[in-house]
This record gives C-alpha cells, sequence and structure tokens, in this order.
C-alpha cells in the first residue's frame, strides 16, 4: 500500500473514531450514513461490476431486520405475545440477554438472506437486463406485502425491537453502541469490496457485465459467479438491515423493512450518484445523497418528496455516469487512462 | 387459507365474472404499455400514477357535480396533453438510451405524482358514486355492479377504437412506421420526435380513460399506482407486444387469478399475489427458455 493511501485510510479511520463525539447531535444520522454506504457499496458490486441492476437487494435488508429482532426476542421471551400485545412493557431484556439476542441476531441475519440469494439466485439471475430489474423490484415489493399479512412478526400493525437496556444509565451509550456497531461493519465491507477489487472474481463480473455470452464462451461458469455475487450482497445486506431495525426500535413492513419504493431505490441512486463500478463511487454518492436528502427533508418537508423524485430524474438523465464518471471523463490522465490523441480524433470522425 | 369458494360454485361464477371485467380494465392499461414500449422502447413504471391521476379528474369532476361517467370523455383529453407535456420534459431524453435509465427516471416520476396528487386530493381512499345500481343474475345469488359492466364496455369501446384508428390514420400508420424501424421511418419523412410525443400522449390518453372508470368502479389512493403499472407489465410480457387479442385474454386472465386469489388467500394478500405471480412468470418463462440456450430480452 501507497504512503498517501495509508494517510488517506488512518485519517478517514480516524474521522469516524471521532465523528460521534465530535457532532453528538447527529450520531442517528451517521449511523444512517454508514448504513447507507454499505448498501450503496454492495449494490454496486453486482448493479455496477456486474451489469445486474437490481431493486430487490431491500429483500435482503427487511428479511435481516425481521430476523434479527425476531432472535432477539424470541430466544428469551415468546415472540407471538410480544408483537401481539407490545411486549415491550411486559417483558424486559437484561443488559446481557439483549447483547446476546443482538449478537446471535445479527448472525442469523447476515446467514440466512444469503442461503435465501443462493436459493432463489439461480431462478432469477437467468433473467437479464430489465427484465432483472423488474422481476427484483416485483420480489422486494412483494416480500413487504406478505410481512405485512404474517401475524407472529406483527403483520400490519408492525413490530417494535427490543429497547436498549435500562441498566446502562448512560444517556449517550445507546448511540453510540449502534453507530459504532455500524461503523464495524462499514470497514468490514469496505476491506471486502477492496479486496474484491482487486481480485480475479471482479474481472469476472466485469466480463459478464460487458458481454455474458462470451464470457460464457471462454468458460467462465456466469451462472456460479453471478450466485455468488449476489449472496455477498444478500449477506452485508441481511447485517446492515439487522442494525437498522435495532436502530429505528420499530419494524414496519412496508415502510421500514421492505420499502422498496424508498430505501430500494435509494440504494440504486446512490450507487449511480456516485458512479458505478468504481469503489469510491459509491460512497461518495451515498455521502452526498444523505446530505441531499436530509437537506430536503429539514428545508422544505412537506415537498421532500417531489425534490426528491425531480433529483432521481435529473441524476439519471444527465448524470447517468455518476461523480466518478463525470471526473474519470474530464481527468482521465488520473485514473490512469491513456488516451491516443490521434486515435480519439479517429474516433470522433468516424462518428 | 380459506377454500370457501370450492364448497360454493356460485361463488366461482361471480369470482370469475368479476375477474374477467375487472382484467378488460387492465388489458387497456395494458395495451398503452405495450404501445410506448414497442415504439420508444421504454418501460414506464409511471404508468400507475398516469392511471390514478386520470381517475382523480374524474373525482374532481364528481366532486364538481358532474357526473363522473363523463369522465370518461374528459379525462383521456386531459391526460393526452400530461403525456404529451411529459414527453417534452422527461421521456425524450430517456428514449433510445438504455432501458434501465427509463425505468428508474419514470421512478422519480411517479414519486413526484404520487406526492402531488397527495398534496391537491388528500391522502384518503376516495370513490365516485356513479350510482348505476347492480344487475343480480340467477337467482340474485351473483351480484355484479352496472359501473364494471359499463366500464368493460368503455374499455372494449376505446380499444377497438384505437385499434381501428391504428390501422386507418395517418398518424397511426406513422407510429406503426416508426415502431418497425424508427431510422428508416425518418429517412421517409416521418418526423419521428412528434410521433414519440404522439404516442406517449396517447398512452396517457388510454391510462386516463381506465382511471376514470376505476374511479368509479373501485378505489383511488394516491400511492396505489405500482401495482397497475406491474399488472399491466405483467399481461405485456404474457401476450407480446402488439398482439391485442392476447392482450385482452391475458388481461381477463389476471382479472380472474385477482379474484380467486382475494377469495382463497385473502384480501391482505391480493397485492403481494400480483407482485408473486408476476415473479413467476417471469421465472417460468426463463426456464422454458433456458432449455434452448436463450433468454428473455
Amino acid at each position: 500500500m501507497k504512503q498517501k493511501d495509508l494517510i488517506l485510510y488512518a485519517s478517514l479511520i480516524t474521522l469516524g473514531l471521532a465523528a460521534p463525539f465530535i457532532f453528538p447531535a447527529f450520531k442517528v444520522q451517521l449511523t444512517i450514513l454508514c448504513i447507507l454506504i454499505v448498501l450503496a457499496m454492495t449494490w454496486n458490486l453486482q448493479g455496477g461490476e456486474m451489469g445486474y441492476n437490481s431493486f430487490g437487494n431491500i429483500l435482503f435488508y427487511g428479511l435481516g431486520m425481521y430476523l434479527c429482532a425476531s432472535i432477539q426476542v424470541g430466544m428469551f421471551f415468546p415472540l407471538a405475545e410480544w408483537t401481539e400485545s407490545g411486549g415491550e412493557k411486559t417483558f424486559e431484556h437484561t443488559t446481557t440477554q439483549f447483547f446476546q439476542g443482538m449478537g446471535f441476531g445479527l448472525l442469523v441475519a447476515a446467514v440466512i438472506p444469503t442461503i435465501v440469494a443462493g436459493l432463489i439466485g439461480y431462478s432469477i439471475l437467468g433473467l437479464r437486463g430489465h427484465y432483472f430489474a423488474i422481476c427484483t423490484l416485483g420480489l422486494g415489493i412483494a416480500a413487504g406485502e406478505i410481512a405485512g399479512g404474517i401475524e407472529i412478526i406483527g403483520a400490519g400493525q408492525g413490530f417494535t425491537t427490543p429497547p436498549f437496556p435500562k441498566d446502562i444509565v448512560d444517556p449517550e451509550a445507546r448511540g453510540e453502541f449502534f453507530y459504532f456497531l455500524s461503523f464495524v461493519l462499514l470497514i468490514l465491507t469496505f476491506i471486502f469490496v477492496k479486496w474484491i477489487y482487486g481480485s480475479r472474481f471482479k474481472l469476472i463480473l466485469n466480463a459478464i457485465r460487458d458481454n455474458e455470452d462470451k464470457a460464457e464462451a471462454m468458460g467462465i461458469q456466469t451462472m456460479k459467479y453471478k450466485i455468488v455475487g449476489w449472496m455477498v450482497s444478500a449477506f452485508f445486506c441481511g447485517l446492515a438491515g439487522g442494525i437498522m431495525g435495532g436502530l429505528i426500535g420499530y419494524i414496519d413492513s412496508t415502510d421500514v423493512a421492505f420499502d422498496g419504493r424508498e430505501m430500494g431505490v435509494f440504494m440504486v441512486l446512490m450507487a449511480i450518484l456516485g458512479g458505478k463500478g468504481t469503489l469510491w463511487g459509491p460512497v461518495i454518492g451515498a455521502t452526498l445523497f444523505h446530505f441531499l436528502k436530509e437537506g430536503f427533508w429539514t428545508f422544505i418537508l412537506g415537498w421532500q418528496y417531489v425534490a426528491l423524485g425531480i433529483l432521481i430524474v435529473v441524476i439519471v438523465i444527465y448524470f447517468p455516469e455518476g461523480l466518478m464518471g463525470w471526473l474519470r471523463e474530464k481527468y482521465p490522465n488520473r485514473f490512469g487512462e491513456v488516451i491516443d490523441e490521434k486515435d480519439r480524433k479517429a474516433q470522433v470522425e468516424l462518428k | 387459507m380459506d377454500f370457501l369458494i370450492f364448497q360454493a360454485p356460485i361463488l366461482i361464477v361471480q369470482a370469475s365474472l368479476d375477474g374477467i371485467l375487472l382484467g378488460i380494465l387492465f388489458a387497456l392499461i395494458a395495451y398503452g404499455m405495450a404501445l410506448q414500449w414497442g415504439v420508444m422502447n421504454i418501460i414506464n413504471i409511471a404508468q400507475g400514477d398516469l392511471v390514478i391521476l386520470g381517475g382523480y379528474i374524474a373525482y374532481s369532476m364528481y366532486l364538481a357535480g358532474i357526473h363522473p361517467g363523463w369522465g370518461v370523455i374528459v379525462s383521456p383529453i386531459v391526460m393526452f396533453f400530461v403525456g404529451w407535456g411529459l414527453y417534452k420534459l422527461v421521456i425524450n431524453k430517456v428514449v433510445d438510451r438504455d432501458l434501465f435509465i427509463s425505468i428508474l427516471a419514470t421512478f422519480g416520476i411517479a414519486i413526484v405524482f404520487q406526492q402531488l396528487m397527495n398534496f391537491i386530493f388528500g391522502a384518503d381512499v376516495v370513490v365516485a358514486q356513479s350510482e348505476y345500481g347492480t344487475t343480480m343474475l340467477f337467482d340474485n345469488s351473483v351480484t355484479l355492479p352496472n359501473s364494471k359492466i359499463f366500464s368493460a364496455f368503455i374499455s372494449l369501446l376505446y380499444a377497438v377504437v384505437l385499434v381501428i384508428y391504428m390501422k386507418k390514420s395517418k398518424l397511426g400508420r406513422a407510429i406503426r412506421a416508426t415502431a418497425q424501424n424508427a431510422r428508416a421511418a425518418k429517412i421517409l419523412g416521418v418526423d419521428t420526435e412528434k410521433v414519440y410525443a404522439a404516442t406517449f400522449g396517447i398512452n396517457a390518453a388510454l391510462c386516463g380513460v381506465a382511471g376514470a372508470l376505476i374511479a368509479i368502479t373501485f378505489t383511488l389512493h394516491p400511492y396505489v399506482g405500482l401495482p397497475y403499472t406491474v399488472r399491466s407489465f405483467m399481461i405485456v410480457i404474457v401476450a407480446g407486444l402488439g398482439n391485442l387479442p392476447a392482450v385482452a385474454i391475458s388481461g381477463m386472465g389476471l382479472g380472474v387469478f385477482e379474484e380467486f386469489a382475494d377469495y382463497i388467500l385473502g384480501t391482505e394478500f391480493r397485492i403481494g399475489s400480483v407482485f408473486m405471480l408476476l415473479v413467476f412468470i417471469l421465472v417460468y418463462r426463463r426456464f422454458k427458455l433456458s432449455r434452448k440456450r436463450e433468454y428473455l430480452k
């Protein structure tokens, strides 16, 4: 690793560790930012690198959220009673129970969505292009509608996740706990994605994006890699969902967990805004998007969705390559691309 | 799960008739979708929201004291211009580009439409009372609201008029020529830009008719657009682009499926079952095609 990179990463980690103490009022926002970056990065892995534009990663996110909360409650108390009658009033988690449940819940929230992705991957990933996009959109929304009809996880009235243990008196503790949990997840995701970017796996994903038939003809078992790519996304989406459920404290089937109309589209948008198919693009895109979104929600409350919709249209139409793509176009040398002037002129003339 | 429907055969008749009448309406929306998909190669996620907007136009006529039945004439006229404006504003920039871009861009439009409708008409579930009465069949054991029969009749009428228009008129020929080969049409003097705008306008007008009929027969709510989009998408992928009889039949099939799902699984799973059916149809087609080493594209 070069010295410049080392300084960059060290300063970013320091900033991340210090952030909740520098801006104590924005702890929740910072936590959500970490989660958004994780979602955008993992979406980018298959949307940007593999070329399979999914609206359905929300399925794993919501699944993780429900699983984590259900395990956390179900390990110690009867789940049905909890969801039926506001169980947080009658049952109380002790400190150990809370953290044990959270830990085990997150484990399950990571593993089960990954398995689900592996199971449905063979069927769904056989679709290509916009059929895949629409199919996953349907999958995410169907999951929300179905979860809204299942009694044991609270059906339409929602599911209150276990409140933070009362024994810990420090009022800042809850925010700090969730912040550092999501920050650790962010770092793990970043390391993993960076590792993938240096591996053969990424090249295979790119080959699938650029021309799947040719990749197959070259002897790559594309289906295997596509499924693995989706499972990676599902793993991190599930974890992110589990943490988010605990942070929000309340799970609704269509508005919080399987929020395909919002979160499901946001992750696509964040990756596009920053630049699909780059390591840093989703990180920058998610940060920028979070700022914009919170700005809308604060300053033009009431019109925030209108502004958001217009933002989506503008991003998609005018910046389909995103910020990184724009920079790449402008300063190709900094991205290690060498342009042959003669060749470029010939290309222009051909057009 | 509730299998009451299989114990009482009369319910099967009821559900089937309801489903068929509903399905004709879906087919009308799907025809608009097929039109724009075939001609302009875009997938419009805001389709359902155009439908709901058309419905609200009929509803506001009802509030003003005019019979909402007239909405089937006023709504398409208004919606044609809405569609035209939408094309000039946004859609003309996504034609000829990746389909995914059109999906996302129209998703943004859908969000804007939903929110604006929420501001203007409120977030309540509303219905425009047509007071057409009901028809009783089979010794009063099957009830059919006349408004549903009216809606099916009007949908068929519009579909037939549109088919004749597309076959005979100059613009219709231009649209079909552009769908076949946009470049050749341009060389032969067709103003494709205008054709695209007209196509999107006609699609929006069809949505307007369907919306006005939905306002009479069902309920309106600003956020229920997406299921209509998905239904029309589903009908189009089953029936193919530009095959009108197939569109009508698969529309009716979908309507019947929905009514049966409603009876058997319960109303809370109705929308969920529509979305699941979409997934199943796509996966089924994928496996069928993969035997020949082909794929949906």
